[in-house]
């Protein structure tokens, strides 16, 4: 593929925290190279702003490698960008020509609150794992993991749920803002495996519970998190989860 | 847990609209074949027949209570999922949208879809179903359905009103057929595609028979 640079003009959401109301500020950047990926060109912008005198813009990364879920970036009206399977600092800048106008917006959701720019509190999600998304094991050495059989095609299944990197990608393309493919993905990890039987029915159900407190909308089956999710996570799981929550509820102890 | 908690969740409400939908989707169907009697020979006879049957009897007057109250229990829990779904953006929306990139119209806009279909069944129910009921309330007798048909049918508009009310309802059965079986946990692989396909026939078909029977007596097909 041939190289070439491109000229920019960036409309990105500017925030100072949660209470403040925000507003669109235009940039320009000038040589990107479309080897960069995405948020290169961020950082390409951010020392442009710093040696101005500007304020730099506020946005999440970490791994930079697909794989941790922080760069969360809604691109031109989609989640991570239009790449399929993709995150953010994935997208790369040969996406664009010269002369484009992209837009960056924050995830926006009541229950994940801007901190700054683009950046926002996902912390909901760790509330909803910990209201279910673990096993209770016994402590002491380690079992044989070959003392537990598993069907080949239900450790496919689980490991395929388990791919969810928890980014929110889901609850940002989710017109509801819902954010049953997340929970979806945590149940189904679990409720695939014998280790996780154990909780399996209070898990759920205490998990469904904890999204509705955090403020995340109900699901409409639209499907629109499928479509955006990095990681592949299908809508099979949340069939899985409505299974799972039926059993709870009509063949639950409690 | 306690019953209510299990169906005042999220998830717990979306089973409320399958189970109200499929069993909505079971009067569509009995509605349907007892009306297109109407373009068999002898169809007024056949379908007055139906008619009588079904409002004379006891048990379908009982079935007719709990129609009632699925369509109730629909159209509240659906306005007000609606409502509070809308909301979960208070701190703004989207400047840029996905729109049809990531789905589908219809499946965004079951709110607005449901409530042109009721708008419609208000009026549909004006016509046909309230008037019959207060005259055998008040007299003992049933009125005659079909002559009712032809004389609301020769009405334009009426008959518009007719097909854009079955189109709403075609649309909101293309995705609320696979949306209930999702929400029932039938989602997978192996039910999938062919939940969508009989989902798709069903939500063409029916609406379209529905549709024609206000164009059949409009263009004097039948009479
Ligand atoms: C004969 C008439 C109707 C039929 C057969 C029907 C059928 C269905 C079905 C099967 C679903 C899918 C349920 C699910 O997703 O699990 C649905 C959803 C829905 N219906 Fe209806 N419906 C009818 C009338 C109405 C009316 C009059 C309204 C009133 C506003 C309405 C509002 C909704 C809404 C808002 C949803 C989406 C709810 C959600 O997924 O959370 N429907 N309908
Ligand atoms: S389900 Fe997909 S989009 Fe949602 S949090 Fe997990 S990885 Fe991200
Ligand atoms: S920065 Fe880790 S997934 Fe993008």
């Amino acid at each position: 593929m041939e190289h070439y640079n491109m000229n920019l003009t960036l409309k990105v959401w500017k925030q100072k925290n949660a209470k403040a109301a925000g507003r669109f500020e235009t940039y320009q950047v000038k040589g990107i190279s479309s080897e960069m990926s995405f948020l290169e060109m961020f950082d390409v912008l951010n020392e442009q702003l710093i040696a101005e005198g500007k304020e730099p813009v506020a946005f999440d990364h970490d791994c930079r490698e697909g794989i941790c879920g922080m760069c969360s970036m809604y691109i031109n009206g989609r989640a991570h960008g239009p790449w399929h399977h993709n995150t953010t600092c994935q997208l790369h800048m040969r996406e664009y020509k010269d002369g484009d106008t992209i837009v960056v917006e924050p995830w926006r959701a009541d229950a994940f609150p801007v901190i700054k720019d683009l950046v926002v509190n996902r912390n909901s999600f760790d509330h909803i794992v910990q209201a279910g998304g673990y096993i209770s094991v016994n402590t002491g050495n380690a079992q044989d993991a070959n003392s537990l059989p598993i069907e080949k095609q239900k450790a496919d299944d689980s490991f395929a749920a388990a791919a969810c990197i928890g980014c929110g990608a889901c609850v940002a393309a989710c017109p509801n803002a819902s954010a049953m493919l997340f929970l979806s993905a945590k149940v189904a990890h679990l409720a695939y495996l014998p280790q996780g039987d154990v909780e399996r029915k209070e898990r759920v159900v205490n998990m469904v519970h904890q999204m509705d407190k955090e403020g995340f909308g109900s699901c409409t089956n639209i499907g629109a998190c499928e479509a955006e999710c990095p990681k592949g996570i299908s809508l099979e799981n949340i069939a899985k989860l409505n299974r799972e929550y039926m059993v709870a509820t009509f063949a639950g102890d409690r | 847990m306690t019953w209510k908690q299990h169906f005042t969740s999220s998830v717990g409400k979306k089973l409320v609209m399958a189970f109200t939908g499929l069993f909505l989707i079971s009067f569509l169907l009995i509605h349907v074949y007892l009306n297109a009697q109407i373009f068999l020979p002898d169809g007024k006879e056949k379908f007055l027949a139906g008619a009588h049957f079904m409002g004379t009897n006891a048990l379908t007057r009982i079935l007719e209570l709990g129609l009632v109250a699925g369509f109730l229990l629909h159209i509240i829990q659906g306005l007000m999922l609606w409502n509070q779904n809308s909301k979960r953006r208070s701190n703004g929306r989207y400047a840029v949208k996905a729109g049809n990139a990531t789905s589908k119209w219809y499946s965004r806009s079951m709110g607005l879809l449901g409530t042109l279909v009721l708008l419609f069944l208000i009026m549909h129910t004006a016509q046909f179903w309230i008037p019959n009921r207060v005259h055998q309330f008040s007299t003992g007798d049933e009125i005659n359905l079909y002559d009712k048909m032809k004389d609301v049918f020769q009405n334009p508009i009426i008959v518009g009103l007719y097909i854009i009310g079955c189109i709403s309802l075609s649309f909101h059965l293309v995705h609320g057929f696979y949306s209930a079986f999702q929400t029932l946990g039938m989602g997978t692989k192996k039910y999938k595609p062919i939940i969508r396909s009989i989902g798709i026939a069903f939500s063409i078909i029916v609406p379209l028979i529905f549709a024609l029977m206000p164009i059949a007596f409009y263009c004097q097909w039948i009479g």
